[in-house]
């Protein structure tokens, strides 16, 4: 297992060679020249040439890709064009306001999803089941952005239960303000989640030894709970880990209706004023999540089914 | 006369599809005495898994309805019960054994942990005790090391030790009915005979009550105090066993008990329910023909045209292992054999379950790639021809697998699947003709050619395996590899299927390789037979010779094996 985990580690080395490529390419061969939009349409060629030795842009190449590479490894992102902070100080800035929205929401978002789907399957077939089923298709038909807008406006704006939008540092400070984001991404989750967890439990309730555990007299909640979650864990862990790396990226929409000064609006901001370094930084960032996120839930299989061992 | 322990009375289950109403159970009545076994034999599909599930209160609602019927056990009707008061008698007085070990136990809790989970809920034992009482058990059912067999996974066992655990999770409570729902069908001769025995033993000690179903009555006969036949939702007959095996009354059970293939006095083709009565159930006369016994040896060879050989061939599969996967060993799945075939002959290959057989079959057929040895096809070497030789040599190389179930592709139509091996290799003229020619065959293969359309869902597991030998046949090969082409089927359908077999290689002149883990139906069909253990044939001879003179133990352990189709005396004696 120890072997294993190394040997997954070893393997990101590979992986990130490949993304820097990936970024490098896309950044500083098929985009533009960046300084033109930096400086804007007057800039002189002096100017601009300057610019171009400030950033680094006039280095061959194979340096320009060389530092990508650095910054891979060392998380050493330089500075923002933009607002010439230090990248990685930008980063940690942004984290705390995105996780304190995105960790609470996700959490309880999954439980209450696993909860209702447990609560569907034990009822599969009935009215109940229907009625959530429709519910759910609905909730997820409707746009996030009428989500956003109606709760603002009904719940913050007409009867003022939260803030309409802002930060605040430190618990128990910023819960007024991420209460109601909060609550939108828990309402967003739902629908897909219960969903998702509903086929995977159903899946299982009709193998062979669902009908063993009845013919021992165990309760159909018993059986549901103790025999059947545990075999629908590998398909769920996958679904909820690999979400997981998305909590760090923050929420680009509801960060940006709701002021909330994370890193979605961070990133949000360097796409519109072509803040390469910040964009690179991110891509990198959420590239290295999902290797490690993916290799969390691959020992978390281990944990929950026994027929997978990794050697 | 005492009360029996069990009494199904008038029983009718019905299921709503979307069809309308079908019936699964018709009137069925029959009674289990305290302490005695009753065997429930009938086909798949003839409503005796359906009435086991009645008793257990197990009839997945709404879809059944039992509109007419009682089943009162120790007087109670248990259709009466309420959800509660049956979890209370099942796994405790009442206790099941499914048909497939594989997937009846729950493959992420250990298996001492499943055993105990019964005792925890009925018998209100802590979680030590009952593990110590599952371990006793497992030592009971004939686990090895059963304190350290409880810590394994249902993966990490064998088929049939998988199915003594189901035994052992079955008594645990001591129930007072044990219901067996083909307890034994999954698994190989030898393992069969085994998990019988246990059966047998346990219910002695137990004083327990059984109800065994099954679609062999071979099997039924070595354990069974009384027999229930069943035929399409019916009771057709019911008597003590030894007056069926002796004088069966009904055409059916007639069928039933001429349709399993006996060592050594074996007719040219198997009889068959459809000897015994007409599709409406009546008495059929059978023909003198179809009784003569039959020897092999009196039909000279044809020719002496040697179609296949395999010479010392060898098949390996990498263990892969170290830091970075690499492959650490070979495990020779197929082991320095060698053997001949005639043209227009059958070779049998026996074996249990993970000896190398389907590996060698697949190795000749070039779907798995030999490491060494030579295969020799129509005096040609065809071990390394590549792409266009092999294409080529595929058109006259078939096989037919064993599950018919998920070896015919869903999506398609019978139509389309028969005509898809003529349309890879480019052959059989226009789309019109090769549809006449499936169309042809699949009349040849006793099908209704109107079914063309259909899919493979809508057809039977013994019509799928037709559809199967059909397909293997749109090219016209010479070669087939039949690989437990009949083991997943009943006994009834396996006798029409091997009879098929038969029919078609007569008129095609074909060459079989037949695998089986059953050596009757490989000494019915084959003319040579080849034994293997542990990737090597450890004994080859003729199929009239091979049940007479074994040499091998291993040989003589496959023959008694067997079920001998007779009644309980022969058990009792080993008790």
């Amino acid at each position: 297992m120890t072997k294993y985990i190394i040997r997954r580690l070893l393997y990101m080395i590979p992986v990130l060679l490949g993304v820097s490529l990936i970024i490098f390419v896309l950044f500083n061969v098929v985009s533009g020249d960046p300084t033109a939009v930096l400086l804007g349409r007057h800039a002189t060629a002096r100017q601009m040439a300057e610019l171009k030795e400030q950033l680094g842009l006039n280095k061959s190449l194979f340096l320009q890709y060389i530092d990508i590479v650095k910054s891979a490894f060392t998380f050493d992102f330089g500075h923002s064009w933009a607002t010439k902070q230090e990248i990685s100080k930008m980063i940690r800035q942004g984290a705390y306001p995105s996780l304190c929205l995105s960790v609470p929401a996700f959490i309880i978002s999954t439980v209450i999803s696993l909860f209702i789907s447990v609560f569907v399957a034990y009822y599969r077939g009935k009215g109940i089941d229907l009625f959530v089923r429709v519910v759910c298709i609905a909730g997820m038909s409707i746009s996030a952005l009428a989500y956003i807008l109606f709760f603002q406006w009904f719940f913050a704006y007409k009867l003022g239960w939260f803030e309409i939008s802002g930060f605040e540092d430190g618990f128990p400070n910023f819960i007024p303000y991420i209460a109601l984001p909060a609550i939108i991404w828990i309402v967003l989750s739902i629908g897909p989640d219960v969903r998702f967890f509903r086929t995977v439990i159903l899946d299982e309730i009709y193998q062979d030894y669902v009908r063993t555990a009845r013919s021992k007299g165990l309760s159909e909640m018993t059986i549901l709970l103790h025999h059947v979650l545990r075999n629908a864990m590998i398909p769920i862990i996958t679904y909820v880990v690999i979400q997981i790396p998305s909590l760090i990226l923050g929420a680009l929409l509801l960060e940006n209706f709701f002021s909330i000064p994370g890193l979605g609006g961070m990133t949000l901001n360097a796409l519109n004023s072509s803040d390469f370094p910040v964009m690179k930084a991110m891509a990198i960032i959420s590239s290295v999540g999902y290797i490690i996120f993916g290799l969390i839930s691959d020992i978390l299989y281990t944990v929950a089914d026994p027929r997978i061992k990794f050697k | 006369m005492t009360t029996p322990l069990l009494s199904v009375k008038d029983l009718v289950v019905e299921f709503q599809t979307g069809d309308g109403i079908v019936r699964a159970v018709n009137n069925v009545s029959f009674d289990i005495p305290i302490g005695k076994t009753i065997g429930i034999v009938g086909e798949s599909g003839s409503g005796k898994s359906v009435t086991s599930l009645a008793v257990m209160g197990l009839l997945q609602k709404p879809a059944a309805v039992v509109p007419q019927g009682e089943i009162l056990f120790n007087g109670v009707d248990l259709l009466k019960c309420s959800e509660s008061k049956m979890r209370e008698l099942r796994g405790n007085q009442i206790s099941m054994i499914f048909q497939e070990p594989m997937t009846s136990l729950n493959p992420v809790f250990k298996v001492g942990e499943q055993i105990a989970e019964a005792l925890r809920i009925h018998k209100n034992l802590s979680k030590k005790e009952a593990w110590e009482k599952a371990v006793h058990l497992m030592n009971q059912v004939g686990i090895p090391n059963p304190a350290i067999s409880a810590h394994k996974f249902p993966h990490e066992m064998s088929g049939g030790q998988k199915q003594r655990v189901m035994i052992a999770m079955a008594i645990s409570c001591e129930p007072k009915l044990l219901i067996a729902d083909e307890p034994t069908t999954a698994l190989d001769v030898t393992i069969q005979k085994q998990v019988l025995e246990l059966l047998f033993k346990l219910q002695q000690e137990y004083h327990m009550s059984m109800m065994f179903i099954t679609h062999d009555l071979g099997v039924i006969g070595d354990i069974a105090d009384d027999v229930v036949v069943m035929y399409r939702s019916n009771v057709v007959e019911k008597n003590n066993a030894q007056n069926i095996f002796k004088s069966a009354m009904h055409p059916y059970t007639k069928g039933l008990l001429a349709c399993r293939p006996k060592l050594g006095a074996n007719p040219r083709r198997l009889l068959t329910v459809s000897d015994f009565m007409t599709e409406e159930g009546k008495e059929k006369v059978i023909p003198v023909d179809r009784v003569q016994v039959f020897d092999k040896e009196t039909v000279a060879d044809k020719t002496d045209h040697v179609l296949l050989e395999v010479k010392n061939l060898v098949t390996q599969f990498p263990i892969k292992g170290g830091f970075f996967g690499g492959t650490v060993d070979q495990f020779k799945a197929v082991n320095d054999v060698s053997f001949k075939i005639k043209k227009g002959k059958t070779f049998g290959l026996v074996g249990e379950s993970g000896c190398g057989k389907t590996t060698l079959g697949r190795s000749i057929l070039r779907l798995v790639e030999p490491a060494a040895g030579s295969i020799i096809y129509d005096g040609k070497d065809i071990t390394h021809f590549k792409h266009e030789e092999l294409r080529q040599l595929r058109k006259k190389m078939q096989i037919i697998f064993q599950d018919p179930y998920s070896s015919l592709n869903p999506r398609m139509t019978i139509s389309d699947i028969l005509m898809e091996p003529l349309v890879i290799h480019n052959e059989g003229g226009t789309k019109a003709q090769r549809f006449d020619m499936a169309r042809a065959l699949i009349e040849k293969v006793g099908l209704n050619s109107n079914q063309m359309n259909r899919y493979p869902h809508e057809f039977s597991g013994g019509q799928r395996q037709r559809i199967c030998i059909a397909r293997a046949l749109m090219l016209r090969p010479e070669f087939v590899v039949c690989d437990e082409s009949v083991s997943a089927l009943d006994v009834s359908i396996q006798a029409q299927v091997l009879n098929l077999l038969l029919d078609l290689q007569e008129e095609f002149g074909l060459t079989y390789i037949f695998i089986s883990h059953d050596l009757s139906v490989v000494n019915f069909i084959a003319d040579e037979v080849g034994v293997m253990y542990a990737g090597k044939i450890i004994e080859m001879d003729k199929a009239s010779n091979i049940y007479k003179n074994a040499k091998q133990d291993y040989t003589r352990a496959l023959l008694s094996a067997i079920p001998k189709g007779e009644t309980k005396q022969s058990m009792a004696s080993l008790v």
